[in-house]
């Protein structure tokens, strides 16, 4: 018996020398898809995220405590997703998560912030589902298809769209995109003709493609990440479909588009949440040309930065929060979020309440761009 | 009409590469009982192979493909003579693990050096598309399936015609008798094993340019050219032909005139089919294991 006590005391004050050691920095949780059929954009949003904690830790921390991020890869599926967060909130024990890329990846999660009471700031994902369902440890800063679809409404008359197709990925994302714009088409008097679906990993849709050519329709709206996007624009210019393309979703990486799609790229149009070409017209031009400097400083391909600059901003959200809450614990972190308010690089974040009261989330209102390429090159026409 | 015609076009070029990936599979697994899983990673290493060789490096586009499918000849030698030959005798299921492993390793890899972001090869033909009426496909998926076309006749040819596919025929048939009467099995082993990688390797060679190349490329791959090889039968070439076809036509029937949101159900609910009421597929000739 004594010398089990002796065996155990020096281990029971080492692990609370390592707890000590641990609270000298704040952990914050990043889920991911860092492989999988996302992994292009997972690495992209870690990367921004790790230029903003090197910039806040250079400036001293928050509330005198380096930042630290634990970044974990939901693989692109949603039962990782969900499996990493419970990792990140019982085994890491971090006060608050930013995740986790797409949509159905987020909502994977979100049972378990319930579960934990852990806040999420959700980056990128657009389905409207994130914040109507009532979980108040959501706060987004990417645009709704619903904010999307508000800033196109001006736009329908100017590019004369009439009747309107839809591609879309098959998963909550892009099947909420499609509900949300056909309810916008159809109060403007637009027809939507057909829906149509691609799975998220395939690669060949010329049967789509076919069907779309086939339709009356002037316009094709089409939502995918960049790699699908890429192939869709090909395929689309393969077959010689004539009608206007334009893309949502904030994750069309238009300088990889035409790279990949080359000529094929030309005229398509894109809903972006971030002008990093024109960085004169952002909101917040000066931090927006300190992120690009920072960002071509460290190798990374400027195409990227239309991902990154979402992760740059979460971290500086989470950071503000945590700085206004006084410490990093998940229940202060989640109350101050709601007063956190900051200069992001595609105007302010501030959360507003969204979805059935008394279990809010929170969304801030980022602005959205139509942009367009012209001969290989990005244009804002609307300047 | 004009719907239709465009979806038999596109019918006939996917079947085509369908049918190729189908062929090193099931070649693979009638003569040695091996089920490849690692199928789709020699698909994808094919397809980086030629974005190596002709975009990184810079050697003429054709060309980088014969090399491309060379090395994965050489890559499929040398996992059979590491991880089978060491094996042989071992049931099923074990050689079954075994490439399991090996496709974990080599999705892994191609993910370690290539990164997650996807690579485009840039080919001579570019955007340019042929016109024929109201049919319309690029120029480079033309020479895809005409490739495949030729690799498959190939195929056909090496089995059929030659000394080694008479012998490959007969390790087929019975293996301890053809061991008896001369047949070196560990060649035909060796052989067997590169020859359906190269197989896979020229698919993913030959499709890699028409989509973009990533490392997780092989998995849909992978899936479909299991489901080609159930659909024709195990161990059947002709099966494996015809069903590369049969999937194509499911899919693109399946997403242009009843639901592209059940795309790649159409296909999986004919083998469905298949499996139900003729349990060893379409054109077996020989006994289902397992």
């Amino acid at each position: 018996m004594k010398s089990y006590t002796r065996l155990v005391l020096p281990v029971v004050f080492a692990a609370g020398f390592a707890a000590q050691a641990s609270a000298q920095t704040i952990k914050i949780g990043v889920n991911e898809p860092l492989t999988g059929a996302f992994a292009a954009s997972g690495t992209y949003v870690v990367n921004g995220a790790k230029i903003a904690a090197d910039e806040i830790n250079a400036k001293g921390g928050v509330l005198g405590k380096k930042l630290e991020l634990v970044i974990e890869d939901n693989k692109s599926n949603p039962t990782e997703a969900a499996a990493v967060a419970e990792k990140l909130i019982s085994g890491d024990k971090v006060p608050v998560m930013m995740g986790a890329w797409g949509s159905s990846l987020t909502l994977a999660v979100m049972p378990k912030l319930m579960e934990y009471k852990v806040p999420m700031v959700v980056e990128t994902s657009s389905s409207g589902k994130i914040t109507t369902t009532g979980n108040p440890y959501i706060f987004r800063i990417s645009p709704p298809s619903s904010i999307e679809e508000a800033a196109f409404k001006p736009m329908i008359s100017k590019l004369g769209i009439k009747k309107v197709d839809f591609l879309v990925i098959n998963n909550d994302w892009g099947r909420g995109t499609a509900d949300d714009f056909t309810k916008l088409f159809k109060a403007e008097g637009v027809q939507v003709r057909s829906v149509e679906m691609m799975d998220q990993s395939s690669q060949d849709m010329n049967a789509q493609l076919s069907k779309i050519r086939a339709s009356d329709a002037d316009t094709l709206i089409v939502t995918a990440a960049v790699e699908q996007l890429t192939l869709v624009l090909k395929q689309a210019n393969a077959l010689g479909l004539k009608k206007q393309i334009v893309t949502t979703g904030g994750s069309q990486n238009p300088d990889q588009l035409i790279d990949q799609a080359g000529t094929a790229a030309n005229n398509s149009m894109h809903l972006t949440t971030f002008l990093p070409w024109l960085p004169d017209e952002t909101p917040n031009p000066e931090a927006t040309k300190f992120f690009l400097g920072e960002w071509k400083k460290r190798g990374f391909n400027f195409a990227g930065s239309t991902e990154s600059f979402r992760g740059y901003d979460g971290i500086r959200t989470i950071a503000a929060a945590i700085e206004k809450a006084g410490k990093a614990e998940p229940a202060a972190i989640t109350e101050a979020l709601w007063q956190t308010e900051i200069k992001g690089l595609n105007g302010p974040i501030k959360f507003e309440k969204w979805g059935p009261s008394g279990k809010e989330s929170g969304q801030s209102r980022p602005n959205v761009y139509l942009i367009k390429i012209v001969d290989g090159k990005v244009t804002h026409p609307k300047s | 009409m004009n719907e239709f015609l465009q979806h038999i076009v596109n019918m006939l070029i996917l079947g085509g590469t369908y049918a190729l990936l189908g062929i090193g599979l099931t070649l693979i697994f009638g003569i040695m009982r091996v089920v490849n899983f690692a199928h789709g990673e020699l698909y994808t290493f094919g397809a980086y192979f030629v974005y190596l060789v002709s975009t990184v490096i810079g050697v003429n586009f054709f060309l980088s493909l014969i090399i491309a499918v060379a090395f994965g000849c050489i890559l499929g030698a040398a996992i059979e003579f590491f991880l089978l030959r060491p094996m042989r005798g071992a049931d099923i299921d074990t050689t079954m693990l075994v490439m399991i492993g090996a496709m974990i390793v080599m999705q892994n890899t191609e993910q370690f050096v290539w990164g997650g972001v996807a690579k485009s090869v840039l080919t001579p033909f570019g955007e340019s598309t042929l016109a024929l009426g109201p049919v319309s496909v690029s120029w480079l998926r033309v020479f895809v399936f005409f490739s495949a076309l030729a690799l498959i006749a190939g195929s056909y040819l090496l089995i059929n015609r030659t000394k080694i596919g008479k012998a490959m025929r007969a390790t087929f048939q019975d293996r301890d008798t053809a061991s008896l009467m001369g047949v070196n099995i560990q060649v035909i082993y060796m052989a067997t094993f590169a020859i359906g990688s190269s197989l896979a390797a020229a698919a993913g060679a030959l499709l890699g340019p028409v989509y973009v190349i990533s490392p997780h490329m092989g998995d849909i791959a992978s899936l479909k050219a299991f489901a080609i090889v159930i659909l024709g039968g195990l161990g059947s070439i002709g099966g494996a032909t015809i069903g590369g076809f049969i999937l194509a036509f499911a899919e693109e029937v399946g997403a242009g005139y009843i639901s592209s949101g059940y795309r790649d159900a159409m296909g999986f609910l004919i083998i469905i089919l298949v499996l139900m009421f003729k349990p060893t597929g379409l054109f077996a000739r020989s006994e289902r294991i397992g």
